[in-house]
């Protein structure tokens, strides 16, 4: 079967795009799918520190595209998974160094020989944006409860369906549980009701996201914690199965005030 | 807010409701492209040529957007002046 390519966007820049993306591919190689992630933010590329990728990038996508170097050489192999392969960003170049038929056309040449091509999409509505939507068959968005970032992912909906995409599937990153108890976040409900497309994942705030970057090894490859099992369960519907939504689990609960009261 | 809590009387709104209604406001005109400065100006313009007509409450004059399932609603609320039962 050939690969599906599936572009993760979002409007609104900070909201967990790459992170996603990182994740996601690392969670379908783990089930044994053949993944590529594509950095599609040039200039600005990011998905090969979150990947821990970076020392190993020899050309990029812009080298591809002007025939400087094969696909296949281009490709940075991951370090952990045998199946995951990333597509790095040039990053001295800028956004017209690269057009939608370029795009479509990296992609076409990667159908035969993986599952999956994860693009990472920059944020905004240019032509970042253009490219990085121009070959996909899918579209994931993603958003965080924030009044910002929910308008900015009604935006790109928009523009999605104008394209004719295709029906995108939201993920809702960064759910703080204690603070949509008190009353103080969107709640998934709310989001859906106000965007109205499928959800795909919810996955709750985890500082482990930030560590997990610090060092260049994606949350994914270790499914104990809350974001990602999340990731895990995104990647799980992706292939088709019916995994129901987590209940994320709220800290400031029970144990945090026994906490408080031992300490007390 | 709910209808039993307006029973209840007055209650100040979670931040998470002020969101859910600041977004859904904002986004039937980022949807629709009509800014709030273009709802004035068809405000203005329907009390104008409705007034040539039948005496209204210009001041009570209520346009809004509303959004439906399947379409978006202009909703004109005009209070007519003229039709009022006057005491003899």
């Amino acid at each position: 079967m050939p690969a599906r390519v599936i572009t993760i966007t979002s409007g609104k820049g900070g909201v967990g795009k790459t992170t996603a993306t990182a994740n996601l591919g690392v969670a379908l190689a783990l089930l044994g799918q053949r993944v590529v992630t594509i950095d599609a933010d040039i200039g600005l590329r990011n998905l090969d520190v979150v990947m821990g990728l970076e020392n190993r990038i020899v050309y990029d996508i812009v080298n591809v595209v002007e025939g400087v170097c094969r696909l296949r050489q281009a490709l940075v192999k991951d370090k952990r998974l045998a199946e995951l392969y990333l597509l790095p960003a040039a990053q001295t170049r800028d956004k017209s160094a690269v057009g939608p038929e370029d795009m479509v056309q990296v992609c076409e040449q990667m159908r035969n020989d993986y599952d999956f091509v994860l693009i990472d999409s920059p944020a905004g509505i240019e032509q970042g944006f253009r490219n990085a939507i121009a070959p996909a068959d899918e579209v994931l968005i993603v958003t965080t409860p924030e009044v910002s970032a929910v308008r900015d992912a009604d935006r790109i909906i928009g523009l999605i369906e104008a394209k004719e995409k295709g029906p995108a599937r939201l993920i809702i990153n960064r759910i703080k549980p204690d603070m949509v108890k008190r009353g103080d976040m969107l709640d998934t409900s709310d989001v859906m009701e106000i965007l109205a497309i499928d959800l795909i994942g919810i996955v709750p705030e985890d500082e482990a996201i930030i560590i997990s970057t610090n060092k260049g090894v994606p949350v994914a490859l270790d499914v104990t914690g809350q974001a990602g099992l999340a990731f895990h369960n995104i990647a799980h519907r992706l292939l088709g199965e019916d995994v129901p939504f987590m209940t994320i689990k709220d800290t400031s609960g029970f144990l945090g005030r026994f906490a408080r009261f031992v300490r007390s | 807010m709910s209808f039993w809590d307006k029973l209840r009387g007055r209650r100040i709104p979670s931040s998470r409701e002020i969101a859910k209604e600041r977004l859904q406001l904002v986004l039937v005109h980022d949807r629709t492209n009509i800014s709030p400065g273009l709802l004035q100006t068809l405000k203005d313009e329907l009390i104008t040529v409705i007034s040539r007509h039948i005496e209204i409450d210009r001041e009570g004059v209520e346009i809004t957007f509303t959004q439906g399932k399947r379409y978006n609603r202009l909703v004109a609320d005009i209070p007519v002046l003229g039709t009022r039962r006057r005491k003899s």
